[in-house]
């Protein structure tokens, strides 16, 4: 490569790169304060009632990175990440209570299960007395069960609403499968009553303050990941599946691929933050992995702008926040609001808030443009020169071609 | 032979359920590419007018009868006014048509519960719908029989509407191609609401027809909601056939796992099966033959 | 716009300074498309019946027949889009009966009748893309810096180098058909496959297509389905003629034209009912 092609490549783009490097500090700085607000300000401000309540809703937060990820990103309706949230969220619960009943009951067997089983741990829930087998499975089960989904799915072309049919399919199944097996899975009641956090008592507050700074340290990590992905080459590859997958393969890539890698980043978000929920909340049950839960995990991200980096963690802590705060005391109210969110966010602002100020802006000059003189209908072209102003003569002839062939001596036949 | 005659008549009678479930889908999914999670919430209006009915008419006959076409109207309407109100200005993007009807039909679970409360209510059974015929010497229970032939009875009404009426060549025609269906003259917006009607007014009279083997409560529609769309996926989008065959193979494929294994397990395994079956054949049974890139 | 599109005195990596010529080119071992007994059926229809093609490096190509002749069905087929039978020969590999993005790494690019470019990326984006679909994972999971050699010289031969950051999705008809032909150049596409490139363009865009045809033709397997005889006349150094999927005649403008098979393919019935 000579000289010359070297600096055109670095004049050329100096421009973009030195506005790259200006929003970076911009990010970074914004990081930071994030990173102060979670970690400093809110642990020094907050009750650890309030502290626990906040850590909770940092756990939707990360799975809607992962599902701003998969769906915003690259399309992928993902209707079923309440699954991979119930396996890590189970998989923590198990070894939670595998833990507890050792340390506390003397048997080792877990109470629920002298109640409504035989009194004995069945053989699948033995690897999980192991705190390394579990914080692995955490990562490893939600990836792996997502991995094999995905290219069982994506490289057959299934996608756009089978996809997000079969996701949903999958949530409801896994709901069913848990309360069907009362005796191993705690039923419809789920797994609760957890004492200790890998021999932390989690009555301690000091212990609870931990585990949300836990929480806060993880999604500040997912966040930083997720965007980094966007802004990589990997992200615009994803974009470009997204809008046309088709084409995308005529350039060589299996969009398959990229398709699956991406699912398999957001299960393992979703089931890093269910694990994470267990000690924070106390409890899982098949009412916070099914169809409903799943599909309700969609509204905060929609709602920030499925697209973008900050949309859905931000719009999944304004869900959580208005949930708790109106659900309790207008339950019947709540429904309605969550229902009427759906339906005019993802019906007349798709972009979320994010899009907000574009959408006003175009509504604003639509209405400059109709209260004004009429003008050319023309779009605003850029300052950039543009091919001359030709009508686009479209020879009609040509078009229907096959006359054009006919020589000129044949030509006289015609009408 | 009993079991197995017993057997496959409970897997066709599942199989006739979700064939009712899924037949108004299969319209309003297959040919027009909107994902209603609100079916089930209309199946759920048709069932709570079947009780409405009973309420105010006494008898459980005639009011079975009458609830028929009542709960089809009511279930029509509610679909046309949603078509109206939302999904018109959606058909360029049918993956968000499932959130927004989604958060329709929390609104009418929640609107459900305010009217008729959260607890279930009953709707009696007529007298000549009660007790069993034998079968091989399978006692089959007659109001089984009358939602299998309902089911099949809308299955051939539905397929005379679309190959026999103008009705049905305009559906077709907008499905196949919506832009020269335009202007060659057909007014979609019509069309598309009929489609519309009909597709929702069929899970009205599924609503009828599942009060007959349970309670009515709000919760009725997620029950069904999830595999009647498996129905229509594996049957191949826009294919009434399709969705026919797809039916009565999940049903009859259910009550064969839940026999052998739980009704749990064998929900996991129906999924598994259908994830199988589209590694074979990605598009469904009946697939549409284009020559376009997507 | 013009003169931005003529080649600046710069080292050339995608552009080696060569003319198109009939037959292709004759020194060295030039790269070759040899098609034989291609054949597509659809539901009992025979789309494509049979056809045997020749084309070789630096021969500019033209494809025509009326419509329904089964033109783009034969590049649908040897880019893996739909299934058939025969023999596709590019340069000693066979690609028939692989997959699409599998062909596509074997240096077999194409253009589709509709500009489809990614509109919510910019230009820039697009070509690297592009060139990218060698890169190794970790590479891709870095962020952009600069831009690739190669994409820099394909803005600048499809003349869209000061849209570089523009969103693709607002670039006129013609440009994005000019950006589609770029995306090809940066995938380094030996064979490349142009599905009418110039319908819609005003005739001014036709003549730069036309010129940026002949430039990168020189050095590629061109194949390129056009109905325009106007521009295949200016522009084309052999063409074949297809009719009811097969080949009916092959050769330069001329001879093609002389040939009264495909004057009565053209004409058909059309005197009869033409009064």
């Amino acid at each position: 490569m000579s000289t010359d092609t070297i600096r055109r490549t670095t004049g050329g783009f100096a421009a973009r790169l030195t506005s790259v490097r200006q929003s970076r500090t911009g990010v970074l700085a914004g990081f930071a304060a994030a990173a102060v607000l979670l970690l400093v300000a809110a642990p020094a401000l907050l009750p650890v009632f309030s502290l626990g309540l906040l850590g909770k809703f940092l756990c939707f937060a990360i799975v809607a990175v992962g599902i701003g990820l998969a769906w915003g990103r690259g399309g992928m309706l993902t209707l079923g990440q309440g699954v991979f949230f119930g396996l890590g969220a189970y998989i923590m619960a198990m070894h939670m209570k595998l833990a507890d009943a050792a340390l506390f009951g003397g048997s080792g067997v877990p109470d629920f299960m002298a109640l409504y089983g035989t009194g004995t741990v069945p053989g699948w829930w033995e690897p999980f007395r192991s705190p390394v087998v579990t914080v692995l499975a955490v990562v490893l089960v939600p990836g792996v069960v997502a991995l094999i989904l995905g290219l069982a799915i994506f490289k057959r072309r299934v996608k756009g609403a089978y996809f997000a049919i079969l996701s949903q399919a999958l949530a409801a199944a896994f709901a069913v499968l848990l309360i069907g097996q009362q005796a191993t899975t705690g039923g419809s009641n789920g797994l609760s009553g957890f004492r200790s956090f890998f021999g932390f008592d989690l009555a301690d507050p000091a212990n609870k303050r931990m585990l949300y700074l836990l929480t806060a340290v993880v999604l500040l990590a997912v966040v930083a990941a997720a965007r980094q992905l966007m802004h990589s080459r990997f992200g615009e590859l994803l974009v470009a599946v997204r809008d046309q997958e088709e084409r995308v393969r005529f350039l060589g890539y299996d969009p398959a691929t990229v398709k699956t890698v991406v699912y398999v980043l957001a299960a393992v978000m979703a089931g890093v933050a269910g694990a994470l929920f267990v000690p924070l909340v106390g409890i899982i049950s098949p009412a916070d992995v099914g169809v409903t839960p799943s599909i309700a995990f969609l509204i905060g991200v929609a709602i920030g702008g499925r697209s973008t980096v900050l949309g859905p963690v931000l719009g999944a802590l304004g869900v959580a926040i208005a949930q708790t705060s109106l659900a309790s005391s207008f339950p019947s109210f709540w429904v309605y609001f969550q229902g009427l969110l759906f339906v005019l966010v993802i019906g007349f602002l798709p972009g979320g808030l994010a899009s907000l100020p574009a959408v006003l802006g175009r509504l604003r000059r639509k209405r400059n443009d109709d209260g004004g003189a009429a003008r050319a209908s023309a779009p605003a072209t850029s300052a950039a020169p543009v091919p001359p102003a030709v009508p686009r003569a479209h020879p009609i002839h040509a078009a229907a071609s096959p006359l054009a062939a006919v020589p000129a001596a044949a030509k006289e036949h015609r009408p | 032979m009993e079991l197995l005659i017993g057997q496959m008549f409970a897997g066709l009678s599942l199989g006739s359920v979700l064939l009712l479930a899924a037949l108004g889908l299969s319209l309003t999914f297959g040919q027009m590419g909107v994902i209603n999670m609100a079916h089930g919430e209309f199946i759920m209006a048709g069932a709570y007018t079947a009780f409405v009915v009973q309420q105010a008419l006494g008898s459980a006959g005639v009011s079975l009868l009458l609830s028929l076409p009542a709960a089809f109207l009511v279930g029509g309407t509610m679909g046309l006014i949603l078509e109206e109100l939302l999904l018109k200005r959606m058909y360029h993007r049918p993956l968000d048509t499932l959130l927004v009807t989604f958060g329709v039909s929390l609104i009418l679970q929640q609107m459900a519960r305010d009217i008729f409360g959260a607890p279930s209510v009953d709707v009696r059974v007529p007298a000549w719908l009660q007790g069993n015929v034998e079968l091989l010497g399978a006692p089959i229970p007659l109001t089984r029989l009358f939602i299998l032939a309902l089911a099949l009875t809308c299955l051939a009404a539905l397929a005379l509407l679309l190959k026999a009426t103008p009705l049905g060549r305009r559906i077709r025609a907008v499905v196949v191609n919506r832009d020269l269906a335009e202007s060659s003259g057909i007014s979609s917006r019509r069309t598309d609401q009929l489609t519309f009607f009909v597709g929702s007014g069929l899970a009205g009279i599924a609503g009828v027809a599942v009060t007959l083997i349970g309670s009515t409560s709000p919760y009725l529609g997620p029950n069904y909601i999830v595999d009647a769309f498996l129905v229509v996926v594996a049957g191949g989008i826009g294919q009434i056939k399709g969705a026919a065959i797809a039916a009565f193979a999940l049903g009859v494929l259910q009550s064969v796992f839940e026999f052998s294994t739980t009704a749990s397990i064998g929900k996991v395994l129906i999924l598994a099966a259908i994830v199988i079956f589209l590694q074979v054949r990605p598009q469904g049974i009946f697939t549409l033959k284009t020559r376009s890139l997507a | 716009m013009k003169h931005q599109m003529i080649a600046a005195e710069q080292p050339r990596l995608l552009l080696p300074q060569a003319e198109p010529q009939a037959g292709g080119q004759r020194s060295g071992r030039p790269q070759y498309l040899e098609v034989r007994n291609l054949k597509v059926v659809f539901d009992g229809f025979t789309a494509v019946d049979g056809v045997n093609l020749d084309v070789t490096q630096g021969d500019l190509r033209f494809l025509i027949g009326p419509n329904g002749a089964g033109k783009t069905t034969i590049i649908d087929a040897m880019t893996g889009l739909v299934p058939a039978t025969g023999s596709v020969n590019h340069t000693g590999t066979e690609i028939l009966g692989r997959k699409v993005h599998q062909i596509a790494k074997l240096g077999v690019g194409r253009t589709f009748q509709t500009a489809s470019v990614f509109e919510n990326l910019s230009v820039l984006q697009n070509l690297d893309i592009a060139a990218g679909a060698r890169r190794r994972p970790l590479e891709l999971l870095r962020r952009r810096r600069g831009t690739d050699p190669a994409v820099d010289e394909a803005l600048e031969i499809i003349g869209l180098e000061h849209l570089a950051s523009k969103q693709a999705g607002t670039l006129a008809h013609g440009q994005k058909q000019w950006l589609e032909i770029g995306m090809l150049l940066v995938q380094n596409s030996e064979l490349l496959l142009l599905d009418e490139p110039i319908a819609g363009m005003s005739q001014d865009e036709r003549a730069q297509t036309g010129e940026l045809l002949r430039r990168i033709g020189a050095s590629r397997i061109t194949l390129v389905i056009e109905h325009d005889m106007d521009f295949v006349r200016e522009y084309a150094t052999s063409v074949t003629v297809l009719a009811g999927g097969k080949v009916l005649s092959e050769g330069s403008v001329a001879q093609v034209q002389a040939d009264p098979r495909v004057q009565e393919v053209y004409l058909g019935t059309t005197p009869a009912k033409g009064h």
